[in-house]
Formats: structure tokens, C-alpha cells, sequence
């Protein structure tokens, strides 16, 4: 059954892949057996749209699921039934009209309430000329009462013009008109519900709340799950996860961030108890360097989640002082009267080995199909090479959304799905590359310095206006941060 | 700390060939009410080292949970809910956990066990 999929404007490769997701949660794929690899939607565009138009189309099992993702989802408008289209009001008729009336006259029977909304994309339209596009639907059998609030039934008349691109949309756009049945569409309350600027505890990198809904749905999050972020900071993606009723887990190497926020009422806890969501089943301060699982636990999480330290702007650190994983020195050994105080020192974490890290981690501890969900930084002057993303023989790749951060920095949110099985050989392999991290502490960590700069703050980065560099942008304007 | 928690940790310190279960030293013990879920008990159940459960809750004052189990049981509200308080309800805010092998201490304090290795131990 295929519906009409009114995106929001913004974050567009997040949009397809979070529909996706949310198929797969509820069970969109769940007739077609296709072994491991990971089944996808169809979705065909409308006439003369491209691919970054906030219309798609997309096929779906039943208007139950399609209700529940539009519900969840933080970044559909709106599922609607299409009941017609056109380029023009009397093309829209003649749609309308053959439009089966099996389909349509459940919806306009007499003791039923509806309404029908007008939306513009692309022109400002005054309430007569609403009043006056309504009143010319009159070609339809409405047997119901208007209601504005809470209807039975919503109807929406959509009008989208070619209008240059000026405002933030796709250039290419041509006049097109549709009429349907509203089917669902996300709650957008959430977010200023859960924005930051409420947040009782905040740290510089915490997530903000519309990405963290995307992680959560990313990593299917729902009741039952355990959801785990190795790097939790202050807790903001796990909240998302939290919202969603999956219970969570988290560990951060800050002892200060993880366990003492800014006192009792003010940390990690709070940020939970703030929104009345369940606490995190755990929190500890571990390093994801040596993770303090006991060696015959695994496949115990449902999804790992996180945004992991790259670069300087929350610098990660690993266990071990820096010139003592160069082999330079002698450990220090910690007096017995000064070690339960000792704060350890830390050596910076370079880009790939917390990458490996995390990988490993996931392939360990996720439970089969398990998704690992997580942000990677890159460079957007690498046009010319292909973006090479971390992998790993337990995972596929099946979704990457880019996010434009400055006219050089990017990350991008990877999805991954476990289809393999955590083998000796693998784990024998990723002991031998810790260890040869640890010899070549150093060399990575001037690899890693590429990307040193990616989650440095995002405002100090943004170009001045007439920055000659920003105007060379390869990328389209409208793209990810800049919607 | 919730036993949960407990039951997943190890002291990784190296050379140390069996560091689990860690022994709790138990300073300041709550409780506090979770909504069960079935489901999530009957997940953690396949994953839980039931022995080393049964001893951690004994640690933290709690000795209703039987020495021996098996999957059946969990058919049982009683047992269910029993698993349920021992795993997600009960909380260690003040103690320790207690390296088996080298006596080590990993100090929790306000409920979060600090798992840090020292220099010398990674
Ligand atoms: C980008 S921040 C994530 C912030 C988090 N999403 C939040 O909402 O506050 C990265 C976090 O990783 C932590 N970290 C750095 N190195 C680590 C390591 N080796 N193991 C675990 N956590 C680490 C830092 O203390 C920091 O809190």
C-alpha cells in the first residue's frame, strides 16, 4: 500500500533511513525472509521531484504501520492516504474523483468528524484563499461535521511551487497538488519538551535532543531492549533511548561527569528523573579501552549508542599514562595509603582505535541483529576520494546521514546491523591489533590528528558571511545544518 | 550499583586470570521500586550467572532467590519476582567490589562502581 510521505525539511539524509528503521521496528519486513541481509522499503518519487524534496512516496505493509512510524518518527510530517494529484486544481479533480469510493466514503459518512488543513510549501497563502481552495473540493461527498479539534478524519490539501530554491527547499520542484487522508505524523512536542536549553545537567558535547530520538530510532529502541553508550557523558542519547522504554546502561571515563555532575539534584540521574523517565539500569566509570566485562559475557545488549570522543573538543583518553604506552618509563606504582584517591592518568585516544574499540565491543556484546548506532567524523574536502567507513566481518553498514557541521566538518551517523557471529578468530584478531595499537600509540595518534578539529565547537567553526571558501561549497546549501 | 550491573563486571587488572564475580563490600544498601517487564527479566535471565547472583544478593541482605534454577521457573510470578527485585531493586550506593584473585578495591560510591584501572594494572 503506498502512501504519500511529507518529510520536515531538515536533516535530509536522516529522513529515509529513520522510516527504515522504523519499519523494521514495526515489522514492516516481517513476512520476507531474506536471511541476513537487512530488508528495504520502495519509495518512488512524485512527478519532477529529486530526491531531496521533502515529498516521497513509500510503500507500506498496512495503515497500521504506517500510522505507528509516522507516530514515532521525529522527521515525518505526515503519512497521508493519497486520494489524488495533480499538477493543477482540475487534474487534482479528476484524481480525486477516480479515486475508488470504497476508499473514500468509509471517511465521509454522516455522524463522522473531519477537517481539512490547506499547507503551502514555497507560498505564503492568506486564510480566503484556504477558505477559497477548501470550498472548491465541494466535488467531494463530505457528510460529516467540521471539527478543528480532534476530528475523526484529517484531511490535508498540499500545494508545493517552483519557486527557485530561495528558502531553504530544492530548486527543482514543480507545481503539484495532492489531497489525502492524514494517516499519522510525528510529535514534534518532544523536542522542545526535551531540548537542551531544559536540561538540568549539560555538558559541552551533549546531544541534542531531536539527534538523540534519530539515534534511538535508529537503534529500534522500545520496551524490553537494553540500550547501552560506552561514552555517556551526561546521558543526553540515552535519555532519547529512555523516552522510547528501553532500559539503559552507560560508562564514561570522567569519573567528575558520570558520577558527580554539578551535585545531588544536577548529574546524570536528574536528567532522567527530570522527564519522569526509568533510571539507567547502570552507570560506571570504565574505560572502553579495557572494558571491565567479565571474559563469557556477550550478546547481552540490544544496541550500543553513542557519540564517540574524536578530536579535541571532548578529547578521549584511555587508561595509561602517555609516555608509559610508549614503553618509555616504568609503571608507576600507586602507593597502597594513596590508591583508593588516585585519579589514574590518561593517554589520548586516537580516532582508530577508539573506532576499533567500539567495534569490537559490538560485535561482542550485541546480541545477533543487534544495531550498533554511532557518529563518525570526515572531512568534506575528501570529495574526490570515496568516504571509507570503519566495518567489521560481524557488521553491514545499512544506513550513513551526513550532517554538515562547517564548510569543512561533517559526521556522519552510522548504522549497523550484528549478521555475524562473534567468532575466536575475530576476537583473537582484535587482541592482536590492542596490542599492536599500544606499539604504535603514537604514529596513530598523528593519524587520528586529521580529524582533530571535527567535534571542536560548532559555532566558532561556521564561516563569517562572504567567507570566500563557503561560497566554493561543493555541497548544496540546504543541506543538513544549513535547512 | 544494581546487581545487573554487578553480575556483567570483572576486575580486568592484568594477569589476573579470574576476576569475576567480585565480592561486594556492602557500606549502604537501598531499595528502590522498578516496573517489572517480563520480557527484559526472561532476556537477563539467559545471561546471568546464576551462582554468583545468588551470592552478590546475599552480599546486599537479600537471600530469597533459590541456590539452583532453570528456565521453567520462570513461569512463576513468584520467582519472577523475585529475579526482578534482586536484579533491578535492590542498589548499592556506598561499598566496594572486590578483586577475587588480587583484593583489589573498585570503591562505588553514589551508586556508580569506578572500574578505572590504575597504571600499573592495564
Ligand atoms: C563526545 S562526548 C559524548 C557526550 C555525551 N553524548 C553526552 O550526552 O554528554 C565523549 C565522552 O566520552 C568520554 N570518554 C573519552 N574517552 C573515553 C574512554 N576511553 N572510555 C570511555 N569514555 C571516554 C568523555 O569523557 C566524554 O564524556
Amino acid at each position: 500500500m503506498w502512501f504519500l510521505c511529507v518529510f520536515y525539511h531538515r536533516l535530509l539524509d536522516y529522513r529515509k533511513p529513520e522510516v527504515e528503521s522504523l519499519a523494521h521496528l514495526f515489522g514492516a519486513f516481517q513476512d520476507q525472509q531474506n536471511g541476513d541481509v537487512p530488508s528495504q522499503l520502495q519509495w518512488k518519487l512524485p512527478l519532477h521531484h529529486h530526491s531531496d524534496s521533502p515529498f516521497h512516496f513509500v510503500n507500506l505493509p498496512s495503515e497500521q504501520v504506517a500510522r505507528s512510524i509516522a507516530n514515532r518518527s521525529i522527521l515525518v510530517k505526515g503519512m497521508y492516504e493519497l486520494w489524488g494529484e495533480g499538477s493543477s486544481y482540475e487534474e487534482l479533480k479528476d484524481s480525486v474523483l477516480s479515486y475508488p469510493d470504497e476508499r473514500k466514503l468509509p471517511y465521509l459518512e454522516a455522524g463522522s468528524t473531519f477537517k481539512i488543513t490547506v499547507d503551502s510549501f514555497g507560498k505564503v497563502m492568506s486564510l480566503d484563499e484556504q477558505k477559497e481552495l477548501i470550498q472548491g473540493l465541494s466535488y467531494i461527498p463530505f457528510k460529516g461535521q467540521v471539527k478543528l479539534k480532534n476530528p475523526d478524519h484529517n484531511f490535508w490539501l498540499i500545494e508545493i511551487d517552483n519557486y527557485g530554491g530561495n528558502n531553504g527547499l530544492p530548486p527543482i520542484i514543480q507545481r503539484r497538488i495532492f489531497f489525502g487522508r492524514e494517516v499519522g505524523g510525528a510529535d514534534r512536542k518532544l523536542i522542545p519538551t526535551y531540548q537542551l536549553k531544559s536540561r538540568t545537567y549539560l555538558g559541552p558535547t551533549a546531544m541534542d535532543a531531536e539527534m538523540a530520538f534519530l539515534m534511538a530510532n535508529q537503534a529500534l529502541a522500545a520496551s524490553g531492549k537494553l540500550v547501552y553508550d560506552p561514552f555517556t557523558g551526561t546521558g543526553s542519547i540515552l535519555v532519547g533511548a529512555a523516552h522510547f522504554g528501553a532500559m539503559t546502561m552507560g560508562a564514561d571515563i570522567d569519573i567528575r561527569v558520570v558520577r558527580d555532575g554539578r551535585g545531588p539534584n544536577c548529574n546524570v540521574w536528574s536528567n532522567f528523573k527530570q522527564y519522569g523517565l526509568p533510571m539507567p539500569v547502570g552507570l560506571l566509570r570504565a574505560d572502553n579501552n579495557r572494558p571491565p566485562w567479565r571474559s563469557g559475557l556477550k550478546e547481552i545488549f540490544d544496541a550500543i549508542i553513542c557519540d564517540p570522543p574524536y578530536g579535541v573538543r571532548a578529547g578521549g583518553r584511555k587508561s595509561g599514562g602517555r609516555k608509559l604506552l610508549k614503553g618509555a618509563v616504568e609503571p608507576y606504582v600507586v602507593p597502597d595509603d594513596k590508591r583508593t584517591d588516585h585519579i589514574p592518568s590518561t593517554a589520548p585516544y586516537s580516532l582508530v582505535e577508539c573506532v576499533h574499540d567500539l567495534l569490537d565491543l559490538a560485535a561482542k556484546m550485541l546480541v545477533m541483529q543487534g544495531r550498533l548506532v554511532f557518529f563518525y567524523p570526515v572531512l568534506r574536502d575528501d570529495d574526490c576520494a570515496e568516504t571509507h567507513f570503519p566495518d567489521h566481518p560481524c557488521f553491514k553498514l545499512i544506513s550513513s546521514s551526513e550532517q554538515i557541521l562547517s564548510s569543512r566538518y561533517s559526521r556522519v551517523l552510522l548504522t549497523m546491523v550484528k549478521v555475524g557471529a562473534y567468532t575466536e578468530e575475530i576476537a583473537l584478531a582484535a587482541r592482536l591489533k590492542h596490542l599492536e595499537f599500544r606499539e604504535n600509540h603514537v604514529k596513530w595518534l598523528q593519524d587520528g590528528n586529521l580529524h582533530s578539529a571535527v567535534f571542536s565547537p560548532i559555532d566558532s567553526q561556521l564561516p563569517e558571511a562572504g567567507d570566500s571558501k563557503f561560497i566554493k561549497d561543493p555541497k548544496p546549501k540546504y543541506r543538513g545544518k544549513y535547512v | 550499583m544494581r546487581l545487573l550491573t554487578h553480575n556483567m563486571l570483572s576486575s580486568n587488572i592484568k594477569g589476573v586470570e579470574k576476576g569475576f564475580p567480585l565480592r561486594i563490600e556492602a557500606e549502604k544498601v537501598v531499595e528502590k521500586p522498578v516496573e517489572m517487564n517480563a520480557d527484559f527479566l526472561k532476556k537477563m535471565f539467559e545471561k546471568v550467572e546464576w551462582k554468583a547472583f545468588v551470592e552478590a544478593s546475599r552480599s546486599m541482605g537479600y537471600s530469597n532467590l533459590p541456590e539452583e534454577v532453570d528456565p521453567a521457573m520462570l513461569e512463576s510470578d513468584e520467582f519472577l519476582s523475585r529475579f526482578h527485585h534482586a536484579l533491578l531493586e535492590l542498589h548499592l550506593e556506598e561499598g566496594a567490589l572486590v578483586c577475587p584473585e588480587t583484593g583489589r578495591r573498585f570503591p562505588v560510591n553514589k551508586g556508580i562502581p569506578n572500574m578505572l584501572l590504575h597504571e600499573d594494572e592495564v
